[in-house]
């Protein structure tokens, strides 16, 4: 059964999480990317400060449709993370973010700002977007939309049992450096 | 025509060709039950039937629109007419959210919001002598084209020379550089030969094969065959969390290569596998 996580989060449940963990998040939530990370880091906006204190980053670019008013995603599957890896352990501790959520995985810096400040890497299913679309149940409010575009864009929503894995967490473990370590020496193998 | 590329674009947006779902649906039996990668497959097909049944995209990440068009010599105008419909049914397609606004401007930064731009979509004409028209469509993210990349043999570090063997070492190597970040299980397009140019658009082609199907070369065929097996015994997986199942298939063409030069180019094509055909007689139109 996966553990439930709750909206913010402190810092003591995400400790005892474990890499291998299945989870189901609900609460509300932050997509944010490219263009998002490098304005995180170079502008250090304080709007973000409420919103991301004990939530959580969704690396996300959606396809959203616009009804009157209101924002609904359609389709909202994971990102590459390794992109954020410059900058992704500095918003951890400057936000005081619980997790980034993704797909693929990141490196030795995330895995050190993890064990750092608390926080731990989930993976979501690249690819699973009409899927991931049906647990976000609300779009909140949106940053940085009309200067980001709508995939780059910061977008706040409120998700309901979204399905992940924890495969780096606080402790130092990266399932992606295990598995990436084993199929290199399978590699090495192969070669001979 | 603008409303038959629309129909196109839904179509490879919102369903998996049938030779893919059943792919997937028989990895997921050989995983071992109850395992991660076993759950990641099932969860696949899940997405597949709800964004069919809802007709929303796959994925989010619409990718770049790559149209192989073939159209018959007594067309007039052909390159011009089908250009014409392909940007009209794109900006529409956009607009009904069946493509994610996608097409950044790198000058200003700026998504440009409808899919057009420089190269936005891209499109490869080719005049044929049959009587109808044939367009195949190809949403391919950013992900998966990321970890798309060429070899120049002979290669020290992978210990690749200029010969078959050194393109298996390639192309494993290619699939261990992807981990799971192109959206493993993968489908490799390859080509071997040609320039750097042509070397992507011809990987590209050969991702137009049906999963299923044999190279009519032999000696293509049994490269191919042991890639497949020697890669899926790498332990990456579904998405890179470990399992038997990294990559789909492989699929390899050759073009001809300067004395000088032996380029390997690896195209990476994620599980999202969306292609799709669609061909033009005598105003039907067909979709497969």
């Amino acid at each position: 059964m996966p553990k439930q996580i709750k909206l913010p989060v402190s810092e003591a449940v995400i400790r005892e999480l474990r890499a291998g963990d299945e989870v189901e998040i609900t609460g509300v939530m932050v997509t944010a990317r490219d263009a998002a990370h490098k304005y995180m880091i170079e502008q250090k906006p304080d709007s973000l400060h409420k919103v991301l204190n004990g939530s959580m980053i969704y690396h996300c670019g959606p396809v959203v449709a616009k009804e009157g008013e209101t924002y609904r995603f359609v389709a909202a599957g994971p990102t590459t993370s390794i992109r954020e890896e410059p900058y992704e352990a500095d918003v951890m501790g400057h936000y005081k973010v619980r997790a980034v959520i993704g797909k693929g995985g990141m490196g030795p810096k995330t895995l050190e700002g993890c064990r750092e400040h608390g926080a731990v890497y989930l993976h979501a299913i690249g690819g699973l977007a009409a899927v991931l679309a049906d647990s976000i149940k609300e779009v909140v409010g949106v940053h940085m939309l009309e200067e980001f575009g709508v995939p780059e864009a910061i977008w706040v929503i409120r998700v309901e049992k979204f399905p992940a894995v924890v495969t780096m967490d606080s402790h130092g473990t990266s399932l992606h450096k295990d598995i990436l370590d084993a199929s290199t020496a399978a590699q090495q193998a192969l070669n001979k | 025509m603008q409303d038959a590329f629309l129909e196109l674009i839904r179509r490879a947006s919102t369903q998996l060709p049938k030779d893919v779902l059943d792919v997937i649906d028989a990895c997921r039996a050989k995983e071992a039950p109850g395992s991660m990668a076993q759950s990641i497959l099932g969860k696949m097909l899940e997405n597949a039937e709800l964004a069919k049944a809802k007709s929303v995209p796959l994925c989010q990440d619409t990718g770049t629109l790559i149209f192989y068009v073939d159209y018959p010599a007594r067309m007039r105008d052909a390159e011009k007419k089908i250009t014409d419909a392909i940007k009209k049914a794109t900006v529409a397609a956009t607009k009904k959210q069946y493509l994610r606004p996608n097409s950044v401007d790198p000058r200003t930064e700026k998504n440009t919001g409808n899919n057009l731009g420089i190269g936005h979509p891209s499109l490869h004409f080719h005049q044929w002598d049959k009587p109808h028209l044939r367009a195949r469509l190809l949403l391919k993210g950013g992900g998966c084209e990321n970890v798309g990349i060429q070899y120049k043999l002979p290669d020290k570090t992978l210990g690749a020379g200029r010969d078959f063997e050194g393109v298996r070492r390639c192309i494993i190597d290619a699939a261990v550089q992807a981990q799971g970040r192109g959206c493993a299980p993968g489908v490799l397009g390859v080509c071997i030969g040609a320039d750097r140019g042509y070397g992507y658009v011809a990987s590209k082609e050969q991702l137009f094969r049906k999963l299923g199907d044999t190279n009519p070369n032999k000696e293509l065929a049994a490269l191919e065959a042991r890639c497949i097996k020697e890669i899926n015994q790498l332990g990456i997986g579904p998405m890179g969390l470990g399992g038997k199942t990294t990559v789909f298939g492989v699929k390899i063409g050759t073009a001809n290569r300067l004395p000088a030069s032996y380029f390997v180019t690896v195209s990476y094509m994620c599980w999202s596998y969306r292609r799709k055909q669609m061909i033009i007689r005598d105003k039907k139109v067909r979709y497969a």
